[in-house]
């Protein structure tokens, strides 16, 4: 397995990770010769805090694009758990139950994701897809019945730390994606379920063959990225303390998408690692702060992040054609 | 006429006009009021705002639905969620139904300009809420956004423009570009601006009114320009990120935040505990009986774009000062009052 992966990231000079790593460099170096400011320390980590959201999501992401699937569901899991939660203690709820309701809420549901595509065995897109209007639907429903904006009480105590602390001068969001991202470094790279994360993502049918418990794998795969959206819930929420249920419908999920294709994992599973993901939510990162930096509009910010994007998939089908070799059935 | 037959008359005129007023206050009917009531009886009031989730819908549509249901009207609601399209079939269909009167908030100026136009002449009366479409219909209920937009750079130039010891730089903030609420406080802005050539703009971005977005906007000018004066965020529910980056940034003291809202309790709490320093409040619930008014004029008078009003609603300038007399309400009684 670990051989394919290698020969994959070799066919060509340049992988897609290496073409959208090396633009990300080129990117930081302009702007760190022409944009005042750049560089400094503080700017950084406002640079990499900034991202640090879209980071965790896309490592839940990551984990289930692995499996051959994909998780549209995140966004909205993050958003009605997390609401939930503040909602609770805004009510009088202990910090600590409260939190546990709602990953408890979030593992559910992404436990129901898991079980749509594993054992129903529906197209994960369209699984996931539903399951985010139910998921944001029951929520508003019947758990966030009033303003679709819930704001942080100040009994959420130390938890609000999450999004605002700093832990020897850099902020906490940035330490979590860190330490988040070297847990599912690990999970992939020592344990069990992530090797056969890597199997089942490059042929299912093999693998279940081969004596892999595919189901129940895919079932984890996706209460790990339900883990993740709880996680970047928490600190979306503490970090502007209040937990706005609208951004379901912003293109976020396309975001987290984004970063996580842009750095080279394949859509049809089983190839990439950690490392993808970083790259591009590296890229992503260093273009939105020195466009921000140089005051660009929001949509004309919009229009040069698609237009990289479309740069980093030409040169990648350029400079490694798909053939029957790296062609895979079910390619997106 | 001799004085006698003159007392005669006079005494006559003075009984008959003494038995008018005995009658009157016998009957006494306001023959206005009968008219005004039937053209409200059993009337039906469609409210489409573009999301009935968030505390100023629901503040309006909680104060007209209770006024409407009390003179005998019919109250629907429905919610599109912030999505344009589903928006727009909304109205599509609304037209079809022919309800008396639509109150709606447009998304942006364009979007429903022509459906509105419709509704207008297929009779139906149409109240626009705080965002102005690109058509004017019976009426337009909320602040004067290019007067607020003038009032608040006026707060920037007094805090942080000329004989000020200040950096002279502020920072704007603004919602989804083609809404009116920012479209129309931008342009009031810069009006102002553009006469004191001192202030240094040195952001002006979307946010799209996601605080998030605010705040990583925020966090990386306030990185570029340490010594910023003051922002100028468009609306609260956007601000509240703006405001949390720079509490953050621990420069609470030396940034002046302004922005503008509903007045929700929400707001308050935000103002008391420093992310913001000003607030311009346009009492949603005000608002609402604004919106009330409008559909009462709009009814009495024929609907159906007989009338044409602009209804700007008052606003007024909330700091710590004065926080804690203004009417802080409550979404989620409104909230309640809607479902």
């Amino acid at each position: 397995m670990k051989q394919s992966t290698k020969r994959t990231m070799s066919i060509g000079a340049l992988s897609q990770e290496k073409i959208v790593f090396a633009i990300t460099v080129a990117m930081f170096l302009i702007f760190a010769v022409f944009l005042n400011g750049f560089l400094g320390a503080n700017n950084l980590l406002a640079l990499l805090r900034s991202v640090s959201v879209l980071g965790i999501l896309g490592l839940g992401m990551l984990i289930v694009v692995l499996g051959r699937g994909i998780d549209l569901s995140m966004v909205a899991n993050m958003a009605i758990s997390v609401a939930w939660t503040i909602q609770l203690v805004g009510n009088g709820m202990g910090l600590g139950p409260a939190l546990a309701i709602g990953f408890a809420f979030a593992l559910t549901m992404s436990l129901i994701c898991g079980l749509l595509v594993a054992y129903a065995e529906i197209s994960a897109i369209f699984a996931t897809l539903a399951m985010s209007s139910f998921i944001y639907g029951f929520g508003r429903a019947n758990l966030i019945t009033g303003t679709d904006v819930v704001y942080l009480p100040a009994s959420f105590g130390w938890a609000s730390q999450i999004g605002q602390g700093r832990l020897a001068g850099i902020p906490i969001p940035i330490l979590l994606a860190v330490i988040l991202a070297v847990l599912v470094y690990l999970f992939l790279k020592l344990s069990k379920h992530g090797w056969n994360t890597y199997n089942i993502g490059d042929n299912a049918t093999a693998a279940r063959i081969t004596g892999i418990s595919v189901r129940p794998t895919i079932v984890l795969q996706y209460m790990l990225s339900g883990t993740a959206a709880f996680v970047a819930g928490l600190i979306t929420a503490t970090a502007v303390q209040s937990m706005n249920t609208r951004i379901v419908n912003s293109n976020m999920i396309y975001d987290v998408i984004l970063i996580v294709v842009l750095g080279g994992v394949s859509l049809s599973g089983g190839r990439g690692t950690v490392r993808n993901v970083i790259v591009g939510t590296l890229l992503i990162g260093v273009l939105v702060n020195g466009m921000t930096i140089m005051d660009i509009q929001y949509t004309i910010q919009n229009v040069i992040k698609s237009i990289i994007l479309l740069m980093a998939v030409i040169a990648d089908s350029v400079l490694n054609p798909r053939d029957e070799q790296t062609g895979q059935q079910g390619d997106i | 006429m001799t004085l006698r037959t003159f007392t005669k008359a006079a005494a006559c005129a003075a009984l008959t006009l003494g038995l008018a007023t005995a009658a009157q206050a016998q009957d006494p009917s306001d023959p206005f009021r009968g008219p005004a009531l039937e053209a409200l009886e059993g009337k039906w009031v469609a409210y489409l705002p573009i999301s009935a989730g968030f505390d100023l819908a629901q503040a309006w549509g909680g104060v007209v639905k209770e006024e409407a249901e009390r003179y005998g009207m019919k109250f629907t609601v429905q919610d599109p969620n912030w999505v344009t399209d589903a928006m727009s079939q909304g109205m599509t269909s609304l037209i079809a139904e022919h309800p008396d009167v639509i109150v709606t908030q447009n998304p942006d100026t364009q979007s429903l300009a022509r459906l509105l136009m419709q509704a207008n002449k297929a009779g139906i009366a149409v109240v626009q809420m705080n965002m102005q479409g690109a058509v004017q219909t019976d009426a337009y209920v909320g602040p004067d956004y290019v007067d607020m937009g003038h009032k608040i750079a006026n707060l920037a130039v007094e805090t942080c423009g000329e004989g000020t010891d200040t950096s002279h730089k502020i920072s704007i903030v603004q919602g989804v570009l083609t809404g009116g609420v920012s479209y129309f406080q931008v342009q009031g802005i810069m009006e102002v601006l553009n006469e004191h050539p001192e202030i240094e703009v040195v952001s002006s971005q979307a946010a799209d009114w996601d605080a998030s977005k605010a705040r990583a906007i925020t966090e990386t000018v306030l990185q570029q320009n340490p010594d910023l004066c003051a922002i100028l965020d468009m609306w609260d529910g956007q601000a509240i990120g703006t405001g949390a980056a720079v509490k953050q940034a621990g420069m609470a003291d030396k940034v002046m935040v302004i922005t503008s809202g509903g007045g929700a309790k929400s707001t308050c709490d935000l103002i008391r505990d420093d992310t913001f320093d000003v607030v311009y409040n346009y009492d949603a619930p005000g608002m609402g009986r604004d919106a009330w008014t409008a559909i009462m004029i709009a009814l009495q008078n024929g609907g159906g774009g007989n009338t044409k009003t602009q209804i700007f609603s008052p606003t007024y300038k909330m700091t710590k000062e004065n926080v804690d007399a203004a009417s802080c309400w409550d979404a989620e009684t409104y909230a309640a009052m809607l479902r």
